[in-house]
Formats: structure tokens, C-alpha cells, sequence
């Protein structure tokens, strides 16, 4: 019962992390109806971004996300308003097909400056401390992950639901046309939404670079896991893209403990159940 | 106020458009009729930037409008009640008015003056604006237009689907809404309403005006020939 409860705790701390790199994702497709194919890419560049940051500065990693997270809204922001931006219209294959350049060119300059030797950021022993609960060990920092998880979630939620800029969010996601007829300017609109969605990529990068070593390569398994969240909790569903993330976590906990080999086996299997008995996801909404 | 010369308007090769000249003053009411696709519609999305195509002179209190995008053209005193009324349907219906309000622009419509001027809305503020019906949601339409403090309204076919009892409560708020000085420019199928609210008549029949005037200067029946083009045949 006790190797039960620990497993599901763990797969949630885990889903903790898969949340951080979902949720912009889910922002972005919530927002724009853009699929970004290069989302994992651009979690490695925060990932190498923070890595460079600190051994410019010395700064500790997470203090480096305050930096990543604004140069990553800088390039979110940029890149909706001068690239994706005038790919956008009636055929959304267009965006999607500029975003997979987007990821292999990205995934290149990072392999020609950074090589492909493997790398992580070092937080010292608050990646090993852990804390007991009874007979459950919790690690420090995959709590920490897991609450900032929930907190940037309620925040961007908050975000949404009670500011004006939320609300220009979501008017330009129910109909761009009309929203311009109401004088917001939907191209900065959209390029503020990509803007905050790279600025959260960039938490899970650092997080993500924090917790295991990482490559210039690794950014479509980034993308898949968040894609997997964000289709398993609804499309445009910021907390159904939480709970997915953490049903996936949760999923290939139970599986690796079945097998070693088989947890991201077990998340796979978990995502193609839902794309079978529910294709709008678990807790689909409109955003 | 608004002085339209020798507008055309395209979608992708087919002119919808040929040569409008129009002309509104500040506090008059305009009605455009026509049957369906007559272009009349395309004359106010061409007014608010929504037709990328578009030739020929539109100058708004002086200035030139024909190559500004729509969110520029709202900030300047032009708000529009888009034909469906395209409410934002995950926005309740207070965030629906306030969305009107982006625009920025001062004057006496506030959330309080559009509530005093459609009650039923106050009793709905929290709720899915895309739940009402189809009248309260073109209340909603012209209120967050409203909100934008325009100089000039214009109402794409605001009567589209309603009943005549939505459609008479909705036309009886418009001297009101006019009470504030404000131009309006009504596109409407249905010629005895047209005639009965505007200080002008002009008729759309392919993409031209094939007859204009006051109400009082123009028969039934010469309204009737034009808007079914028995008028440009005799011409």
C-alpha cells in the first residue's frame, strides 16, 4: 500500500514538471490555434540560455530564470510578430510547418555552439534533499517544481480570467475579426501570448536542465510529453493541461514501476486511451 | 463626418464594390437597403478596414481612413455591430461590454449607461454572454460597440433573425442611443423600418447605389423598384 502511495506521489511531483513544460503550449494553441512543433527546442535554448547566463554572471539557477524568462518573452514575442505571425490565416499548415524549420535550425545553432556534450545546472544538495512524510520520501526539489507548477498555473489563470489583458486574450481567441473591431490589436496580442508562453517555457527549461542532463536533441521528447498533457487535459484548458500533466506523471510512475523500461511506455498508452474514449480531452473548455 | 468617393471593394477577382459616393453628417441616420448581396455590408466592413482590397476615398471627420486597419479606425470614432453579432463566446456578458471599452476613447457610454439603456443586461452581467438569446445578444453587440464612445455606429443588419417584438424593443433604444449626437449608419432589410428611423435612404443593388434621398422625398414604390432593381432598368 505504502510502495502505492509513494509511486503516485512521485508520478505527481514528475507531472509537476510535465505541467511547467505544457502549459505554454496549451497557452499557445489556446490563444493563436498554433501548434508549435519547435515548443521542446525552445525549452533546450532556455535550458542553455540559464546554463550560459550562470557562467557569465554566477548567478544561482533559479535567480537565472528571472533573466531567461524575460529573454525568452522577448523571442516568444518577436518571433509571433515578425515570423509566425505572417504565416497565420485561413490554413493553419502554414504555422505549423514554420515552427518544424523553426525547431531543426534551433536545434543545429545549438549543437554548433554548444556541441553535443551533455549538460545540467547545479543547485547543490537541494537536488538530493528530501523530506519524509511518514514512510513516503518527497524530494525537496521535485516539491518545489510540483508548487511552482500550481502556482504559475493559478497565476496565469488569474491572469486570464480577471485582467484586461486576459480578457483581450481571450477575445482574440474567440474571433480575432472582432476583437480588432474593438480596437485590440490582435498581432501584439498574439505576439504577448507567445511572449508569456515562452516566458513559462522558459521555468520548465531551467527546471527541466536542473533536473536531469540535457542535450541539443532532447527537445522533441520535451514536446511530446507536453503535448501529450495538453491533448490528455482538453485543448485550451489551462488546469485540465495541469491534470493531465500530472495523469501522465502519475501514468509512467505506475509503469516504470512495473517495469523499468515501460514508464513513458505507460504515458503513451494513457494518452492513446484518451485520444480513443474522449478526443476533446478530460476537461476540454473553449480556452 | 463621413464622406465616401469612388469606393471599390474586392474579394480576391470578384468586385463587390463599384463607385460609391456617400456622404453622413454628424447626428444623422443613414439606412442602407438591398437585397442580400447587394454589398451593403461590404460598404461597412470597408468603412471599418475588415476588406483588404479596397480603392477610392473614405475621409472620417476630415481624415483619411482608406488605408487604416480596423483597430487604428475604432480608436478614431467608428464602432461597428458586425452582422451575427459575433459575440465573444468565452466572455460573459460584462467582459463582452468591457471589450468594447479597449478602444479607450472617453464619453457617456459606460457600463452603467449601457445597463440603463438594455436593463436585462445588468440581470445577466455574470453569465455566458453566447447563453442569451438571440435579442439579448444583439443588446449585447450594440452596447459593446457603445462602449467604444463612437461618433459613428454602424449596425450591420441588426434585426437579422429576430422577432418583431426583439427587433421593434431594439429599434425603440435607438433614439437614445442617437440622443448623444452620434451618427448611425443602419444597413436593414426591412423597408418600412429603414424608412421610419433614418433621415436618409440609400439603396444598394450590385455593389451601387441605384437610388439615395430622405425619406420623404422617396415613394414606396420608387424604394420598392430600386431595391429590386426594376428602377436601374428603367434608367
Amino acid at each position: 500500500m505504502l510502495e502505492i502511495a509513494d509511486v503516485l506521489v512521485q508520478g505527481i511531483m514528475l507531472g509537476g514538471l510535465y505541467a511547467l513544460f505544457a502549459i505554454g503550449l496549451s497557452i499557445a494553441y489556446g490563444v493563436m490555434r498554433l501548434v508549435n512543433i519547435a515548443h521542446g527546442d525552445f525549452l533546450v535554448l532556455a535550458s542553455y540560455l540559464a546554463l550560459t547566463t550562470i557562467a557569465l554572471s554566477g548567478l544561482h539557477p533559479f535567480l537565472a530564470i528571472v533573466p531567461v524568462a524575460i529573454a525568452m518573452f522577448a523571442i516568444g514575442y518577436a518571433l509571433q510578430r515578425w515570423v509566425l505571425g505572417r504565416t497565420m490565416g485561413s490554413d493553419g499548415l502554414a504555422p505549423l510547418l514554420a515552427t518544424f524549420g523553426i525547431a531543426i535550425i534551433l536545434r543545429n545553432a545549438l549543437l554548433q555552439i554548444y556541441s553535443a556534450d551533455a549538460r545540467s545546472l547545479q543547485i547543490g544538495s537541494i537536488a538530493t534533499d528530501s523530506l519524509s512524510f511518514g514512510s513516503i520520501s518527497v524530494g525537496v526539489f521535485p516539491l518545489l517544481v510540483l508548487l511552482v507548477s500550481i502556482g504559475l498555473t493559478f497565476a496565469v489563470s488569474l491572469l486570464f480570467d480577471r485582467t484586461s489583458i486576459g480578457i483581450a486574450l481571450r477575445a482574440t481567441s474567440d474571433d480575432p475579426e472582432t476583437a480588432s473591431l474593438m480596437g485590440i490589436r490582435t498581432g501584439r496580442t498574439h505576439a504577448a501570448a507567445l511572449g508569456l508562453s515562452f516566458a513559462l517555457v522558459a521555468v520548465g527549461g531551467v527546471f527541466a536542465g536542473i533536473r536531469t542532463t540535457f542535450t541539443p536533441d532532447i527537445g522533441p521528447a520535451s514536446l511530446l510529453y507536453a503535448f501529450e498533457a495538453v491533448v490528455i487535459g482538453g485543448l485550451g484548458s489551462l488546469w485540465g493541461t495541469f491534470a493531465g500533466a500530472v495523469l501522465l506523471g502519475v501514468a509512467q510512475g505506475i509503469g516504470a514501476e512495473i517495469d523499468a523500461g515501460a514508464g513513458v511506455l505507460a504515458g503513451h498508452l494513457v494518452f492513446l486511451a484518451v485520444l480513443v474514449l474522449r478526443p476533446t480531452g478530460l476537461f476540454a473548455r473553449t480556452r | 463626418m463621413l464622406r465616401v468617393r469612388a469606393l471599390e471593394a474586392r474579394y480576391g477577382d470578384f468586385q463587390a464594390l463599384f463607385g460609391i459616393d456617400l456622404d453622413l453628417a454628424a447626428g444623422e441616420v443613414l439606412a442602407l437597403i438591398g437585397a442580400n448581396g447587394a454589398g451593403k455590408s461590404t460598404f461597412l466592413k470597408s468603412l471599418v478596414g475588415q476588406i483588404a482590397h479596397r480603392r477610392g476615398e473614405i475621409a472620417f471627420k476630415g481624415r483619411d481612413i482608406s488605408a487604416l486597419p480596423a483597430d487604428d479606425i475604432v480608436r478614431l470614432g467608428i464602432a461597428m455591430v458586425p452582422e451575427g453579432r459575433r459575440i465573444f463566446r468565452s466572455l460573459s456578458v460584462e467582459e463582452n461590454l468591457r471589450v468594447g471599452a479597449f478602444a479607450g476613447r472617453p464619453g457617456p457610454w459606460t457600463l452603467e449607461a449601457v445597463f440603463e439603456l438594455f436593463p436585462i443586461l445588468e440581470q445577466r452581467r455574470r453569465q455566458a454572454a453566447i447563453s442569451l438569446s438571440g435579442g439579448q445578444q444583439q443588446m449585447v453587440a450594440i452596447g459593446r460597440a457603445l462602449m467604444s464612445n463612437p461618433d459613428l455606429l454602424l449596425c450591420d443588419e441588426i434585426s437579422l433573425g429576430l422577432s418583431p417584438a426583439v427587433v421593434k424593443d431594439i429599434y425603440d433604444a435607438l433614439p437614445r442611443i442617437r440622443a448623444h449626437g452620434l451618427a448611425l449608419v443602419v444597413v436593414e432589410q426591412d423597408i418600412d423600418t429603414a424608412v421610419r428611423v433614418s433621415d436618409h435612404v440609400a439603396c444598394f443593388m450590385h455593389g451601387r447605389v441605384s437610388l439615395r434621398g430622405a425619406p420623404s422625398e422617396l415613394t414606396r414604390e420608387r424604394i420598392s423598384a430600386a431595391y429590386f432593381g426594376l428602377e436601374a432598368h428603367d434608367a
